[in-house]
């Protein structure tokens, strides 16, 4: 049952990237001042969001666990943070990719972007955490716990760009109030940020069982060296 | 009040021993000694640019020092269980934890007022009319690197490697507090009046303070006892 979800959500989600890749290359105009390379928006903005998305549920996971001291909670908040670490690592690199060709410059510390590496940073010392410690209760527990200062981090990430005065183009997109881009334009941003979703779900899914089965291996491997 | 009074009991029993061992304050105080000198090369010591980058240099040093007694906060319980013997007595988590965090304060910020006479002396930097604002900023700024420090401690005390796990955790966390610090003590160095956009640095430290000293007392309990 679990191979079939993983199977048709990655196929679902192979299917959408495919067709909007069509619709990106073929169908949509380059922009008016950026040109072709406006196009990385499609795969930056929806991973970011991805990204965003998984740290909030990682740390209502880790609220969960904290609250019923399940360790199958636990593993879903490693494996979601996991995935959403990877969206963000994708995040800051087609990011760069795009201020190389618009900016002229790989990297620029306008606080939005800083923010983000910021946070970045935050959920790689969370994997630091959980390597460092052993014993999985208290992995789970400390990891809930930090997971839970990280989210708050974030909002003040989320909310930097209201804050500070900031290089990073303004909020584009018309659920933010933006309004910046032609409908035909948004459209495959919010397919893609499915696909991507969709692909971070099974992801998620695979990362779990693997969590789970580390945590047993580990318990069989203490037991068997107990005697 | 019952609260207040317990806590202090563990804030003045690490402050006692700190006075009789002087073990972290000497150890913070020669590092960011060291770290002042190191500066000296990185940058023309009597350029006119030293003014501008004060705020940033100065909190590096605070921010250093400042790692190195929350380091020892809760690894000096370990020798004899101290910590198990602190968990079990009548004191709540949150307790220890608010009475170690103000013993951290404490020193923290007796380690910064040394620095900073002797960093303008170093670096020829005349310190600002209004120190009362940037002491004000200090109090404000240190108080978020303590209450963040202190319960990281407690985290990674049982860690193999936590001299390297608490500056990795607790630097990226504390940027917000930093960034508004460093500002603020910048502009109060250079000597320039705080306008009315500088205010949302201040409603920044305060927030940060507030909101982190809440999350922490909510769960240090969970931190510690589990």
């Amino acid at each position: 049952m679990r191979v079939k979800i993983i199977l048709a959500l990655s196929a679902i989600s192979g299917l959408i990237l495919a067709w909007n890749l069509h619709t990106m290359f073929m169908q949509v105009p380059d922009e008016l001042n950026q040109g072709a390379a406006f196009r990385i928006i499609y795969f930056h903005v929806p991973s970011a969001i991805t990204s965003f998305t998984g740290f909030y549920i990682g740390m209502f996971a880790g609220v969960g666990y904290l609250w019923r001291k399940d360790l199958r909670l636990d593993a879903f908040a490693a494996a979601v943070n996991e995935v959403s670490l990877a969206f963000a690592t994708i995040t800051l690199i087609t990011g760069s990719i795009w201020g190389r060709i618009i900016w002229g410059i790989w990297w620029a510390w306008d606080p939005r972007i800083t923010s983000y590496f910021v946070c970045w940073l935050i959920y790689v010392g969370y994997f630091m955490l959980r390597r460092a410690i052993d014993d999985p209760t208290t992995r789970a527990r400390l990891g809930a716990v930090l997971s839970i200062f990280a989210a708050i981090d974030i909002v003040i990430v989320w909310k930097s760009i209201e804050w500070w005065r900031t290089q990073h183009p303004g909020p584009v997109l018309e659920i933010r109030g933006g309004g910046g881009m032609a409908p035909g334009m948004e459209a495959p941003l919010w397919w893609n940020f499915l696909a991507l979703v969709l692909l971070a779900t099974a992801l998620v899914i695979i990362r779990m069982r693997q969590v789970s089965m580390q945590r047993e291996i580990d318990s069989l491997r203490r037991y068997a060296h107990a005697f | 009040m019952n609260f207040f009074r317990q806590a202090w009991e563990v804030a003045a029993k690490d402050l006692r021993s700190e006075v009789r061992s002087k073990e972290t304050v000497n150890a913070s105080l020669s590092f960011a000694l060291v770290i002042l000198l190191l500066f000296s090369f990185a940058f023309d010591p009597s350029s006119e640019q030293v003014r501008e980058i004060a705020g940033g240099l100065l909190w590096l040093v605070f921010a250093f020092a400042g790692t190195l007694i929350l380091n020892r906060s809760f690894a000096r319980e370990l020798v004899n269980d101290c910590l198990d013997a602190l968990i079990a007595s009548p004191a709540s988590g949150a307790q220890i934890f608010f009475g170690k965090c103000v013993a951290n304060y404490v020193l923290l910020v007796i380690v910064e007022c040394i620095c900073l006479p002797i960093f303008a002396i170093f670096y020829n930097v005349r310190l600002p009319q209004q120190l009362a604002v940037l002491f004000l900023v200090m109090l404000l700024g240190t108080w978020g690197i303590t209450v963040i420090g202190t319960l990281f401690s407690a985290m990674t005390v049982n860690l193999r490697l936590r001299e390297l796990m608490l500056p990795t955790l607790i630097y990226p966390m504390l940027i917000p507090a930093l960034m508004g610090a460093i500002q603020l003590s910048g502009l109060l160095i250079a000597g320039e009046p705080l306008g009315a956009d500088n205010q949302i640095w201040f409603r920044l430290l305060v927030a940060f303070d507030l909101i982190f000293t809440i999350l922490s007392l909510a769960l240090v309990e969970t931190v510690l006892v589990g």
